[in-house]
């Protein structure tokens, strides 16, 4: 756009203010017109109208035309009149005869009908005005309504005009009617483009959640180059009135960089005359170069904030420190430019955003030490990424000082592994990694369960570190961190698959010191495994012992649970009994061979169960289940057993044991009939806390208790409350359950089921790169919105050079970074690094 | 194993599946993998032992190539990126350091070592047999469409479905000018210091050849000047092992330090050397002598210094010696094969592509040192400690294409993914040889859930990866390998200057010195992409990529500075959660979310939970990662089923500090 053109604008856009300000008497600028043959015939061609018909009568002004007749005012300023038609009588033309179009206005460009208006269209003056000017305008300004068009209309323009994207949540709005007015205006200089569609607004990179403001951005198209980017954008950061949008374009307008060779005093800019400040970059001739580059890169970041010129210190002469490297000038009168020395373009920023900092940089540049600190403090602030919130990495760091006690645990080297396998009946081996905090973790409660182990004959607890010993690891096949095996004499290793806690581990280690299953040969035998007194090396461990019994015949079944035994190995004690008397123990405990015996290591009654023919697995997830308590106890180690049955839970939270008559109820509902359909079950928070959390994040508060509640953890989520007031009995239970699965409850809560998104972003290497190294062809073809990581597409810094060489610190200027550090210009910055502190020496 | 006698066309031919010309280094290396996957093959050694070259290379007898005794670490992977001799086995005597105590051993012990590894791994070398003539035989049932016929002195035959030539660069270099009759070479030339003693030297070339031979002769010549096309290229500045070893470089100091000794920039194809009567020998240039016969006379040659008398060649020379490297020998590959030299300064190397296949034929793959066009002063793949790895993934490679076993994979669950990347950045000794052409690749599975993780794959052949290696990559792929800070090394760059290392993690990408990479790639890079890569870039551009910041004791284990943003970034590729949490956290978000977080999924519900012990907890609420719930819990001397209203207040009024908690729980995007 030519310089004139600008000035016709400006000195346009200034004559309509003081136009608008002209006071007048009466209803200014309403024309009056006798009757529509008189109206058609007085309209100038190319003239644009709004016509409104009053029936001869006039039955006093109806709202709307009042509206419209203060709107009149309003739109002379761009040339329209507004007429107020009488019908005649006895005229049954087009606009009188029809009792409905005389509640619309019309508007006409010459005679021609441009648009009629119903009268809600146009409830106020801004309404009037904006719908008017929008339908006059309506090749100057582009209505859009989704994404695609928006950057088709993007693309086009590219390397020609400027575009103004303006977003409005309702058309006829005050910042409707700034945005046509503008566009009057502005129209044929840049493209506007008009959108009422919120989803616009975020694909343009506006967050507002509800797309409740109205938004403007002015797109610098003008200048773009590549066709796959999309064009630099400046928002407005104002509200939208004409004054502001007025004020934003002309900024968008002005050089990006002002070059200025004159005393800095006398400068006056576009910017200082709609009062903001102005930044020198102070250049000399031998980094010229370079300081344009950082001078541009600082002009994009702060434009619409302040403006920013580039002086040459060769060609004024100026009195002032030879290591000020940026001015400042304020719009304000009388305040003298300030000269400051800054370490990088950010500092630049701040310096326009927060002017209160001015000082403060000023004074840490007097005092170096200081600043360092502060810049620490500053980094600190707006990174916590660098804060570590895995909360077992953070709990094994900040154990790393206590030594543990692993003097029972021996360790094991490529040298050692096989010899001292073959020393104990049974050498259990931690595979880890030093640096791995998972396995630390386990490590140290591998150490507690070495002193429990401490008196235990034929089990030898030992280590491997896996990042000393990668060779014996891989060879053992671990190839996750961390793995505990156990070997035995002779035996096939066996991996422990359970908790990792020091209870459990402990438990593991003594159950499959005993073969499983166990063969027992007597009657006896078979009766004191029952009872828990075989095999004694167990009778102090409490344990649930489980006897399959076959008669001889039955060698397939016994086989399948031979191979159970071993994948169940030190989870549970199993025996089996195959004599020949095995039909009177079955018959003792009325079962029919095969079948398993099961005594609980709590109450230790035998129940039987009939084995039917099955494989393998299914065998293995039978015992499993048959393990599942009918009323449990839930605890923090035994939940994923009763998680498997993918139930919902009914659970009692009580604060301490609960009562025997909820226990008896809760049994009673148990065992009933619906027992399939949900896991009812129990949770003591003495023992196990947690359960507070859980209850706060159903109730906001922990309500009296016991409280029993209703989860479907696998379906929906919902949580529902059992009436407080009621008493818990099996029968209460019951209806309110039928009442909860009919819909008839109101769940308390229901379970967020957001997806695990990663907690904080990570360093954004790759932008960082393309930022410092532009002519890199690092593009991609697709487009850029799809990063991994979210950011704003365009980067501002991305015309900036490689970072500078330091061997060619001396050839100051040569090539030189702008991007983050402010080191090209002249003279050379202070040396303090803002990179990152290096190391060169120790 | 079949040792295969066929009849051709009334020649007689020895049939293996494979064929390996030369029992050095990469043809030994590549025989043990042979020998190990049980394949058909045979080695062709003209020598009477391995390693021939070494028997008369370095003339000089010492190995610059670093044998280090001690590191302070058992691990024996991460040892070899220090074990710059030993070829790759699982037979731990086969350890260059059993052999020399030495830190730059004696070439003879590299013979010896050779001779051992072929005779303890028992592989089949046939020694005394020099391929003198290679040819191809189309062939449809072939596995490459033809076989390679094979001669060796004897005319004796063989035929073979591949072949493997690693035959090294034996070659020497030789430049042609005027007066070069008078030059004597690095092979032949004598290295007792005594026969140059009072002789003024000048050498040809600026390689280690050329300054290992200057620091032999160093202290008993006038002086030494040593003329080559370009600059001096010092290894410490390239990062490069095939530049000037700070070993060699006493010339250099002298030279600096003013005391006769020199080096000139010239173009030895403008030389020219004319010999006076008594038998001192001048430089002039070939300029001077066209249209001239040099038999007439010294007298009628102009030198320079006639026109500019201070010329800086113009004393006279009693000696020059060339010591201009090496080239592959073509000569014995019949013209369809199309063995090309490289073009530009890697001509002395056959043509192949990243994947180590020669451009001219199927099926041919040149190992070793001739295999060093991939990476020529860039990586290692020209010398033992590059190529032995390189070596592998060619078998590898040949596993996949000829006899289905795809490239070996293990897969982890995702919990294992920052895991298995920071174990392999610490030990790998691949990765951090071949910097920059060997990458280890993990390939997601559906859903992020798992994933399968590759070593040591040429990442110059990526887009071909799920050709090359039976393996799929359709949900995206991480690539990790070792990277020098870009513009940092060269040699004309000043690697020493202050503040050249980074030590903050979130100024990683600027790391200078050796330091893990990942990209990341949603899908498989196209060959096309790949050919575009933006220049120094050994890969297209990813969809997000993460440095692992440089460690001045590459000891990538730091759970702040390491971990923590590789974690992230991670995350942030996979859009997941990759924190480790105790199994209490499990249990709480088991009841309170619909969803669970990998740790938790992977292992807590599978009842692998970590309960981890109290102290270990204790640190985590101290932390603010855990709440410690049993604080609310003190109403222990209470009935427990007393429904007490003053109770609940004080619950309810506790003051729980629930905002570290929400930093662990609450999971919303930024």
């Amino acid at each position: 756009m030519s310089a004139q053109g600008e000035r016709w604008v400006s000195s346009f856009v200034f004559l309509l203010f003081c136009a608008s300000s002209i006071p007048r008497p009466g209803i200014a600028g309403l024309r009056q017109e006798p009757s529509p043959q008189r109206y058609f015939s007085g309209l100038e061609a190319g003239r644009a109208s709004l016509a409104f018909f009053t029936p001869h009568v006039s039955p006093g002004t109806q709202p709307f035309l009042e509206q419209i007749e203060s709107s009149a005012e309003a739109l002379q300023d761009y040339g329209i009149s507004v007429v107020k038609v009488n019908c005649p009588k006895e005229d049954i033309s087009r606009y009188c005869g029809k009792e409905n179009a005389l509640r619309k206005a019309y508007l006409f460009r010459g005679n021609i009908l441009i648009r009629e208006f119903p009268t809600d269209a146009l409830f106020d003056v801004n309404s009037v005005v904006a719908n008017v000017l929008f339908a006059l305008l309506f090749n100057e300004v582009k209505y859009v309504e989704t994404l695609a068009d928006l950057q088709n209309i993007e693309n086009l323009l590219k390397g020609k005009s400027n575009m103004v994207f303006a977003y409005v949540p309702a058309t006829g709005t005050a910042e409707h009617r700034a945005v046509m007015e503008a566009a009057f205006v502005y129209g044929t200089i840049h493209q506007f483009v008009l959108t009422t569609e919120a989803a616009l607004l975020k694909a343009a990179g506006n967050d507002d959640p509800d797309g409740s403001s109205a938004w403007l951005l002015f797109c610098h198209c003008q200048r773009a180059t590549d066709p796959a980017q999309p064009c630099r954008r400046t928002a407005l950061a104002q509200p939208l009135t004409l004054l502001n949008i007025h004020r934003h374009l002309k900024l968008m307008g002005a050089p990006l960089v002002t070059e200025v060779t004159e005393d800095p005093e006398k400068v006056s800019t576009v910017h200082l005359q709609l009062g903001l400040p102005l930044v020198f970059i102070l250049s000399q001739r031998e980094t010229y170069e370079a300081d344009r580059r950082t001078a541009e890169f600082v002009a994009w970041q702060l434009l619409g904030k302040a403006g920013v010129a580039l002086l040459s210190r060769d060609l004024v002469d100026l009195n002032i420190l030879h290591r000020s490297n940026v001015a400042l000038k304020t719009p304000d009168e009388g305040v003298p430019i300030q000269y400051l020395v800054l370490e990088d373009t950010d500092e630049v920023i701040t310096l326009v955003e927060d002017k209160n900092k001015v000082k403060q940089i000023q004074e840490d540049e007097e005092k170096e030490d200081e600043e360092e600190e502060e810049e620490d403090e500053d980094e600190k602030e707006n990174n916590n990424q660098d804060i570590q919130d895995d909360q077992v990495v953070e709990a094994v760091s900040r154990d790393k000082k206590q030594e543990l006690p692993l003097e029972q645990v021996l360790v094991l080297t490529e040298e050692t592994f096989h010899s001292s396998l073959s020393e104990a009946a049974r050498t259990v081996v931690l595979f880890y990694a030093s640096w791995e905090a998972v396995s630390l973790a386990v490590l140290r409660s591998y150490s507690e369960v070495a002193d429990h182990l401490k008196d235990t004959p034929g089990v030898l607890l030992s280590r491997v570190n896996c990042w000393d010993w990668p060779g014996i690891c891989s060879q053992e096949n671990v190839t996750q961190f961390p793995t505990i095996k156990i070997y035995g004499k002779g035996e096939k290793s066996v991996t422990y698959d359970g908790m990792w806690g020091t209870e459990e581990l402990t438990s593991f280690i003594i159950l499959s010191r005993v073969s499983c299953p166990l063969k027992l040969t007597t009657m006896d035998e078979a009766e004191g495994f029952l009872r828990g007194e075989i095999p004694p090396e167990l009778s102090s461990h409490h344990h649930t012992s489980l006897l399959g019994v076959f008669s001889t015949a039955t060698g397939e079944a016994r086989e399948t649970f031979e191979e159970a035994g071993n994948i169940l190995s030190g989870h549970i004690m199993m025996g089996m009994y195959f004599e020949d008397d095995s039909l009177a123990l079955s018959r003792k405990y009325s079962v029919s061979p095969p079948a398993l015996l099961l005594a609980r290591s709590g109450g230790r009654r035998v129940e039987g169960i009939a084995l039917p023919k099955q494989s393998v697995q299914d065998l293995v997830q039978m015992i499993r289940y048959e393990l599942l308590d009918i009323f449990p106890e839930i605890t923090v180690q035994n939940l994923p057993q009763y998680l498997q049955l993918t139930k919902p839970f009914l659970i009692l939270f009580s604060d301490g044991d609960i009562s025997q008559m909820e226990s008896k109820e809760m049994l009673k509902l148990a065992k009933g009939r619906p027992q399939q359909a949900f896991v009812a079950c129990w949770l003591n928070l003495k023992r196990t806390p947690v359960g507070y959390g859980i209850l706060r994040t159903y109730f906001a508060a922990v309500p009296s208790l016991p409280v029993l509640v209703w989860v479907n953890l696998h379906a929906e989520g919902q949580v529902f409350q059992f009436p407080p007031e009621q008493s818990i009995t099996e029968v209460n239970i019951l209806s309110w359950l039928e009442k909860l699965q009919a819909g008839l409850e109101i769940p308390s809560c229901t379970l967020s089921e957001e997806d695990w998104k990663p907690p904080l972003p990570a360093y954004d290497f790759l932008q960082m790169m393309e930022a410092a190294v532009p002519e890199l062809p690092l593009h991609p073809s697709h487009h850029p919105g799809d990063m991994p990581t979210q950011h704003p597409p365009q980067s501002p810094g991305g015309d900036t050079a490689i970072r500078e060489e330091p061997s060619q610190e001396s050839m100051a200027g040569k090539s030189v970074s702008p991007g983050r550090d402010l080191r090209g210009t002249a003279p050379r910055l202070a040396a303090r690094e803002k990179q990152g502190r290096r190391h060169s020496e120790l | 194993l079949g040792l295969a006698l066929c009849v051709v066309s009334g020649t007689a031919f020895l049939y293996h599946d494979y064929c390996v010309i030369g029992a050095g280094p990469a043809g030994l290396q590549v025989a043990y993998f042979l020998q190990q996957a049980e394949r058909d093959y045979i080695v062709f050694e003209r020598s009477h032992a391995p390693g021939s070259f070494f028997a008369l290379y370095p003339r000089h007898r010492k190995l610059i190539s670093i044998n280090k005794q001690y590191t302070g670490k058992s691990n024996s992977e991460f040892n070899l990126r220090h074990d710059w001799n030993s070829l790759l086995s699982h037979d731990r005597r086969l350890l260059f350091r059993h052999y020399s105590r030495d830190f730059f051993p004696h070439a003879d012990t590299m013979v010896r070592y050779l001779e051992d590894f072929a005779s303890l791994l028992d592989l089949r070398v046939q020694y005394n047999t020099a391929i003198i003539h290679v040819t191809l035989e189309r062939n449809e049932q072939a596995w490459n469409g033809h076989y390679f016929l094979l001669t060796d002195q004897d005319r004796k035959n063989y035929k073979c479905s591949s072949l493997l030539v690693a035959t090294g660069t034996w070659v020497p270099n030789v430049v042609n000018f005027p007066g070069s009759e008078y030059v004597e070479g690095y092979e032949t030339v004598s290295i007792n210091p005594e026969d140059f003693a009072g002789q003024t030297v000048l050498i040809l070339g600026r390689g280690n050849s050329a300054f290992e031979t200057a620091e032999n002769i160093l202290g008993v010549t006038n002086f030494i000047h040593m003329v080559s096309r370009s600059r001096v290229r010092l290894s410490w500045a390239t990062h490069y092992v095939g530049d000037l070893r700070a070993i060699n470089n006493g010339l250099l100091d002298t030279y600096q330090l003013k005391s006769l000794d020199g080096l000139l920039e010239g173009d030895l194809e403008d030389l020219a050397i004319v010999k006076d009567k008594k038998g001192k020998l001048h430089i002039t240039l070939r300029f001077y002598l066209e249209n001239r016969n040099i038999s007439a006379g010294i007298d009628s040659i102009t030198l320079p210094q006639d026109e500019l008398d201070n010329f800086a060649t113009r004393a006279p020379y009693d000696r020059v010696i060339r010591c201009l490297g090496w080239k592959f020998d073509f000569s014995i590959y019949n013209r369809s094969l199309r063995m090309m030299p490289g073009k530009g300064n890697i001509n002395k190397y056959p043509q192949i592509k990243p994947s180590y296949e020669s451009r001219g034929t199927r099926g041919l793959f040149v190992l070793g040192t001739a295999s060093h066009s991939v990476d020529f002063r860039k990586s290692a793949g020209g010398f033992i400690h590059g190529f032995r790895y390189t070596t592998r993934a060619v078998h590898r490679l040949l596993e996949n294409r000829h006899h289905g076993v795809p490239w070996p994979s293990t897969v982890y669950p995702i919990t294992q993914l920052t895991n298995s990347i920071i174990k392999r950045v610490n030990e790998a000794s691949g990765l951090y040889q071949m910097f920059s052409v060997l990458a280890d690749l993990i390939l997601l599975r559906e859903n992020a859930t798992a994933f399968e993780y590759l070593e040591e794959y040429p990442i110059g052949v990526l887009a071909e990866l799920e050709m090359q290696t039976g393996r799929k990559a359709p949900n995206g792929l991480f690539v990790i390998i070792m990277e020098y800070g870009r513009n940092f090394s060269g040699a004309d760059k000043d690697v020493f200057y202050y503040n050249r290392a980074v030590g903050e993690a979130q100024h990683a990408w600027q790391s200078n010195f050796l330091h893990p990479v990942i990209y990341y790639y949603k899908r498989l890079p196209t060959e096309r992409e790949m050919k575009l890569r933006p220049p120094e870039w050994p890969l297209p551009r990813p969809d997000a990529i993460h440095h692992i910041v440089e460690d001045f004791l590459t000891d990538w284990t730091a759970p702040n500075a390491h971990i923590l943003p590789l974690r992230r970034f991670l995350e942030n590729c996979l859009s997941t959660d990759l924190r480790s949490f105790f199994a209490e956290s499990c249990f709480l978000f088991a009841f309170t979310r619909q969803k669970l977080p990998p740790f938790c999924q992977q292992g807590y519900v599978r009842m692998q939970g970590l309960m981890g012990s109290e102290g270990l907890q204790r640190h985590a609420v101290q932390a603010g990662l855990l709440q410690d719930y049993t604080l609310t819990d003190f109403s222990g001397d209470r009935p427990p089923d007393s429904h007490d209203r003053s109770r609940d207040q004080l619950l309810r009024d506790q003051v729980i500090p629930v905002r570290p908690l929400q930093h662990l729980v609450n999971a919303k995007d930024e």
